[in-house]
């Protein structure tokens, strides 16, 4: 059948099933926007700027494991998106950004809205490609598709002039797909995988620090299943949170700059440390030369470049998370070696004695609301249970230590870039993904104004987002360094001339609150829960100076943490 | 690589986003015409250029990529170098360090020589410390192209 290049695009995106695509309209894309209109099978759904829809892509894509598709114009269009696709490139999810470009005979001539969005993208992207003809259209989106979601997880880009959109061609959808210089590795070498579970064997003091790629991998389920078989303590990274359910005794909590005492004294400490679908980010590690002295170190990563990057491992393995997992439970279940029990007994013994110092122990006593009793809170009412997305700064250390992700996916914030304006646009993607759950940003005053626009297209998509706005009227994490380390000269971090939040979400036609008082939290958030099918704005007026705890200052090892 | 525009500038581009250092980039046709071949000269430690081989192999436009010093092989580039040659000594003297060097004149005029050299990198340097640096006009170096000795080949 001879469709146009905007037809192709359309009906290729069924075929690939997808349901939803976020995006933008303008000049060089109202061939696809026509196409769409045609047609009732993708749901198209207009955010009000493209940051917020390659984030409610990505935030659909996080709280899924599907890919998001995303589609905006040439020239801004693209450039707005750039920051949403860096985003996602850091956290390695996968995406699909259909960016329109001019008619390829203006290409090259300043044109209006003319950018070179391939040329911009390319540092922050998997792949991307600029389609000449509207003969390798289908297939070029199908290579997309498959690199967005293979081996490790990244957004693709696609360039469409106009003028290829208008163009006819024969559409078939490409069954198949092979690209010579990409074959992605699954299976890990079964020779390395012997060698890490000897090595676990020989282990007095394990440790196991798990990563975003577990998550990605969908290996969550057998990671809880090797943790538990071996009864050795775990960590996840700031990405890797759900991986492993926080509730359990075996779980540490997260690790890192502001990571818990025990999981971070645990890593310093450790003799054998299995890395699981993480990175070893600076974060993470604090100062290398000072990361896991005692310890030899299994490194389990899809990514080959990802291995021996920032600290050297004894063990390499290069293979999807779940099958190395599976491999190696198979290998210990068949195995008539022992684990050293005594030893481990006295390792937990000691981490007990670390926890014992409840590093996340805050003051209940103030009158005044402390954002973490707010999350803590969330936490109880949603028992557990909610997609909470998080923008970036204090709030988003707070969420991360203070609720507690029993399950994968559920978890969405931007870990790599840092991207403040996620929050809300994500959540929109993930309750669009999940109609019936709870779905809650947990942000700041400050990460709100970055894409609070959004909250007209929560309300025409009728996404009832519930809203968590942790109010100290500073850039909370700014104020924390610049009190640290600049001796409180609070530089342009204070927030000055805050809009009234509660009659901003009114005039977008949500529900507004304002919570003053510690007692009002858990009532506020029980009547947000209950107003099922509305978007809840809740102001939460926290203590201004409370500062994230523990802490690792820069160039410090993970053992030499700020505990209050 | 594959011979598509824009490869060139992802390779460049990782080099200059991760901070690695170029030498020398050359890229060219292959008897393949869907590929392109391209030789490039860095320097790093062990585990900087472990990094980097790593970071090339995940572009997708690459192919199939070889790290030439980890066996024998051929370098050669390819440098013109135009120089003053006004005086009969000079000329002369020109004319026999391209021949002990193995290298051609290609043009002539009244006050010029242009030479052409095929060499390793260290032999053009060497070369070049061998000509009266007051003479030289102009050079141009292709920069570095390799190719492996005997049955290692880099081919599909």
């Amino acid at each position: 059948m001879e469709l146009t290049g905007a037809e192709i695009v359309v009906r290729y995106l069924k075929d690939e099933g997808v349901k939803h695509v976020f995006g933008y309209p303008g000049g060089a894309v109202l061939h696809i926007y026509d196409a769409f209109y045609r047609q009732t099978d993708v749901e198209h759904i207009l955010v009000r700027h493209e940051q917020g829809a390659t984030h409610a892509a990505d935030g659909y894509a996080r709280s899924t494991g599907k890919p998001g598709v995303v589609l905006v114009t040439s020239g801004p269009g693209a450039t707005n998106a750039v920051t949403g696709i860096a985003t996602a490139y850091m956290d390695s999810i996968p995406m699909v950004v259909i960016t329109g470009q001019v008619p390829k005979n203006l290409i090259g001539n300043d044109a209006f809205q003319e950018v070179d969005s391939v040329g911009i993208t390319r540092p922050c992207v998997k792949h991307n490609f600029l389609v000449k003809d509207v003969a390798d259209l289908a297939e070029t989106l199908k290579k997309a598709f498959y690199i967005a979601t293979s081996g490790r997880p990244g957004p693709v880009v696609v360039d469409i002039p106009k003028d290829v959109t208008a163009d006819k061609t024969e559409y078939h959808f490409p069954k198949k797909v092979s690209i010579r210089s990409y074959n992605p590795v699954v299976k890990g070498h079964l020779g390395q995988i012997k060698k890490a579970v000897d090595l676990i064997y020989t282990a007095k003091r394990p440790m196991i620090y798990t990563g975003g790629g577990v998550i990605l991998g969908r290996g969550a389920e057998s990671l809880t299943k090797l943790t538990q078989m071996l009864g050795f303590p775990i960590t996840n990274t700031l990405m890797g949170l759900g991986a492993y359910p926080a509730t359990d005794r075996q779980f540490l909590g997260m690790l890192g700059m502001h990571g818990t005492y025990e999981a971070n004294m645990s890593m310093h400490h450790c003799d054998v440390l299995i890395a699981i679908g993480a990175r070893f980010d600076d974060r993470v590690t604090g100062n290398v030369e000072k990361f896991c002295p005692h310890a030899k170190i299994i490194h389990v990563d899809i990514d080959p470049s990802s291995i021996s990057k920032n600290v050297p491992v004894d063990v390499p393995i290069v293979g999807s998370v779940d099958h190395v997992l599976k491999s190696m439970i198979e290998l210990f279940n068949n195995s008539d070696k022992k684990i050293d029990k005594t030893a481990l007994t006295s390792w937990w013994n000691q981490i007990d004695e670390w926890r014992a110092i409840e590093c996340l122990k805050y003051d209940t006593s103030s009158g005044i609301i402390k954002p973490q009793y707010v999350v803590e809170s969330l936490y109880q009412v949603t028992k557990g249970d909610a997609f909470v997305s998080s923008d970036v700064g204090q709030h988003q250390m707070w969420a991360a230590q203070y609720y507690k992700f029993n399950k994968p996916y559920r978890w969405l914030n931007s870990g790599g870039l840092g991207t403040m304006g996620f929050g809300l646009p994500a959540a929109m993607g993930a309750q669009l993904a999940h109609p019936e759950d709870t779905v809650a940003c947990i942000t700041g005053e400050g990460s709100i104004q970055m894409c609070i626009q959004e909250l007209a297209t929560c309300k025409q998509y009728q996404l009832p987002i519930k809203i968590i706005c942790l109010n100290n009227r500073y850039l909370g994490m700014v104020r924390q360094w610049q009190e640290f380390f600049y001796q409180g000269r609070y530089a342009m971090s204070y927030m000055d001339s805050l809009p009234d939040f509660v009659k901003l979400a009114e005039s977008y036609g949500h529900v507004g609150m304002k919570i003053e008082q510690p007692g009002d939290v858990v009532p506020a958030l029980e009547e947000a829960i209950k107003l099922k099918d509305r978007v809840v704005f809740m102001d939460f007026i926290t203590d201004r100076e409370e500062n994230v705890y523990p802490m690792i200052p820069a160039g410090a090892g993970l053992n030499e943490m700020i505990l209050v | 690589m594959e011979n598509e525009s824009g490869a060139l500038s992802r390779v460049a581009g990782l080099f200059s986003a991760r901070g690695y250092n170029i030498e020398s980039l050359t890229v060219g046709p292959t008897e393949d015409p869907s590929l392109s071949r391209m030789t490039i000269v860095t320097r790093g430690s062990d585990e900087i250029i472990e990094q980097i081989k790593k970071q090339l192999n995940k572009l997708i436009d690459v192919v199939k990529l070889m790290d030439l010093c980890e066996g024998k092989h051929i370098e050669r580039e390819l440098m013109l170098i135009k120089l003053k040659a006004s005086s009969n000594h000079q000329r002369e003297e020109y004319k026999r360090l391209a021949e002990i060097f193995s290298g051609r004149i290609v043009d002539v005029t009244a006050e010029l020589y242009t030479i052409e050299l095929a060499e390793t990198s260290e032999r053009i340097e060497a070369f070049i410390g061998a000509v009266d640096s007051k003479s030289i006009v102009e050079t141009v170096r292709s920069g570095v192209t390799g190719i492996s000795q005997g049955a290692r080949s880099l081919v599909l």
